[in-house]
């Protein structure tokens, strides 16, 4: 068990420099989910229009894993279609479940690829992105 | 107290994880087994099992004789006056539930006061919450005080006339702190409630008594004292268990069955539907004998003892807070390390073979009064040692040097 697996520097460099770290105008799609098993919970802004996400910010408590994760599906979610940003949440269990998965231009999140060696923490790491999919499924509804 | 001796026969204890020797730390939340306990249970399977209460042939009665057995070294571990005042369940949760919906969903009307802690394990809170919400009564907090634990003046405030139910724990889970359940069964009884014990934390680790706390029920689970899991016990008076009606039903709890109405056994039987968890409550009166050989008293002492150094050598390490009390605390430490996450930390010390809880530890209120929203904690039972804890502590030290460097 290798923690630098788990902890590599992009991640480190998101938790303690989370991006879009904040909240949107009132009018944006919010989606509150928690963790039942630590108490961890993020409120997930996402400010969408004509199927596409414009803007996206995120607030709320967790580790250093939730929150880079975090950190990372806002910045690579903004100018995504709904079916790209879903496609993209589709990578991310993939690779969660140690597929190999490329980000293209957005190479951050290939470094939470160690998470995948630390059940216990994949939970963490998927939080923001099931508030992704929550969101965007409330939009095709 | 031959610690080594002790460690010997917990098989799983001795093994590496990650590269180190493993050291568990986390028996709070579930025990490890001793080789008695789980040869019990493969003897019983070997050699002794069938469904207990209807065969009339050998093994129906070993069985039979197995279970009852293991019921009365519970009753008697309790020092409860009889073996019908102790009732088989899958555990704390459990048993909870049963005084909740068989008693105090019955007991309770609009006006009427539930009275609990904010301490309170959520297996101890929300059965509570339900039965306030399904009979009007008022569910209320005894306040609790800065490091967390409650006066004997505040709950002689809370509790009143229209208490029906007082409901708490033995030990926190997080806290650490024990409950002065004698005084406050006192004060319940003056009021005319019942006093409800979650003995999930206390059955473990001390002499008990529920005829000298004079509570009416009480809680606990086999998986945290040695024993199995799914198995675990209510202990209720007997005058009060014999006017509760079943909440489940079906075999075994039957007396006589007709087309549209039927009558129960007695207690606890009629609380024990369905073929019942045999080869667990054998494991349970394994445990309960393993326990007893060590000696209450001991392991009460030793895992004071452990929390004590534990909570000193925790204290310092700059920038660590602990929750709780310093005095008089039961064999547990909660703590956070800075603003490093919990979970963070708990992954660095897994991999230093080191095994600690993270998160709420199912006390979501608690942690809402503690403000936090999740913590780190160490718990210790009989086969830990100073060497286990100074482990810890220099694998904390390691976790602040990781993310001292990681994020500055
Ligand atoms: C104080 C307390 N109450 C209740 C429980 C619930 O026990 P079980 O999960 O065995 O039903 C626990 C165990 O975590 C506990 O610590």
């Amino acid at each position: 068990m290798q923690l630098d697996d788990l902890y590599r520097r992009v991640i480190m460099d998101h938790y303690k420099n989370p991006r879009n770290h904040g909240t949107l105008e009132a009018d944006a799609v919010t989606i509150k989910l928690n963790n039942p098993t630590c108490g961890d919970s993020i409120a997930l802004q996402l400010q969408v229009e004509n199927g596409l996400v414009t803007d996206a910010k995120f607030s709320g408590e967790g580790c250093s894993i939730s929150l880079s994760s975090a950190s990372m599906m806002t910045e690579v979610v903004k100018g995504k279609t709904f079916d790209q940003a879903l496609e993209l949440a589709d990578k991310f269990s993939a690779l969660m479940k140690g597929e190999p998965v490329e980000f293209e231009d957005y190479e951050d999140i290939e470094a939470l690829s160690g998470v995948n060696k630390f059940p216990a923490r994949i939970k963490c790491a998927t939080l923001s992105w099931n508030a992704l999919r929550k969101g965007i499924e409330q939009q095709h509804e | 107290m031959n610690i080594a001796a002790i460690r010997e026969q917990f098989p799983i204890l001795h093994q590496e994880i990650n590269g180190h020797p493993l050291v568990y730390l986390d028996s709070a939340a579930s025990s490890q087994k001793p080789r008695s306990v789980i040869d019990a249970i493969n003897r019983y399977y070997e050699k002794d099992h069938s469904n207990v209460h209807r065969g009339v042939h050998t093994l129906g009665s070993r069985a039979t004789d197995a279970y009852e057995g293991a019921r009365e070294k519970v009753a008697s571990f309790l020092n409860a006056a009889l073996p019908e005042e102790i009732i088989f369940t899958r555990g704390t949760t459990t048993a909870l539930n049963l005084v909740a919906s068989s008693y105090a969903r019955n007991a309770c009307k609009p006006g009427d006061e539930i009275v609990i802690t904010q301490m309170e394990h959520h297996s101890n809170l929300i059965p509570w919450q339900q039965v306030a919400k399904a009979t009007g009564a008022t569910l209320k907090y005894i306040p609790l005080q800065p490091d967390g634990s409650f006066t004997l003046a505040d709950a002689e405030l809370t509790i009143t006339a229209n208490t029906k139910v007082v409901a708490m724990t033995y030990v926190s889970n997080v806290l650490g702190i024990v409950n002065p359940i004698k005084e406050v069964a006192a004060i319940a009884h003056r009021n005319g409630a019942v006093m409800v014990v979650d003995g999930a934390q206390s059955t473990p680790h001390m002499r008990v008594d529920v005829r000298d706390l004079d509570c009416d029920f009480y809680a606990f689970s086999g998986h945290k004292m040695c024993g199995p899991t799914g198995i675990g016990a209510l202990y209720g008076k007997k005058a009060l268990l014999s006017k509760m009606e079943p909440i489940e039903f079906g075999g075994e709890m039957i007396d006589y069955v007709d087309l549209y109405e039927s009558t129960w056994k007695d207690i606890p039987y009629r609380f024990e539907g369905g073929t019942p968890i045999i080869a667990n409550a054998v494991g349970l009166g394994a445990a309960i004998d393993f326990l007893q050989e060590v000696g209450m008293d001991e392991i009460d002492k030793h895992q004071r003892q452990l929390a004590a150094y534990a909570y000193d050598r925790l204290s310092e390490l700059e920038g660590v807070s602990i929750y709780g009390p310093k005095a008089d605390r039961a064999g547990l430490v909660t703590f956070n390390l800075g603003d490093v996450h919990p979970h963070d930390v708990a992954t660095v010390l897994d991999s230093e073979g080191i095994a600690v809880r993270a998160g709420h530890h199912c006390c979501q209120p608690l942690m809402r009064f503690l403000n936090v929203s999740s913590t780190a904690r160490a718990s210790f039972y009989l086969y830990n040692t100073e060497q286990d804890v100074d482990q810890l502590i220099a694998g904390l030290l390691k976790t602040k040097e990781f993310f001292g460097h990681a994020i500055g």
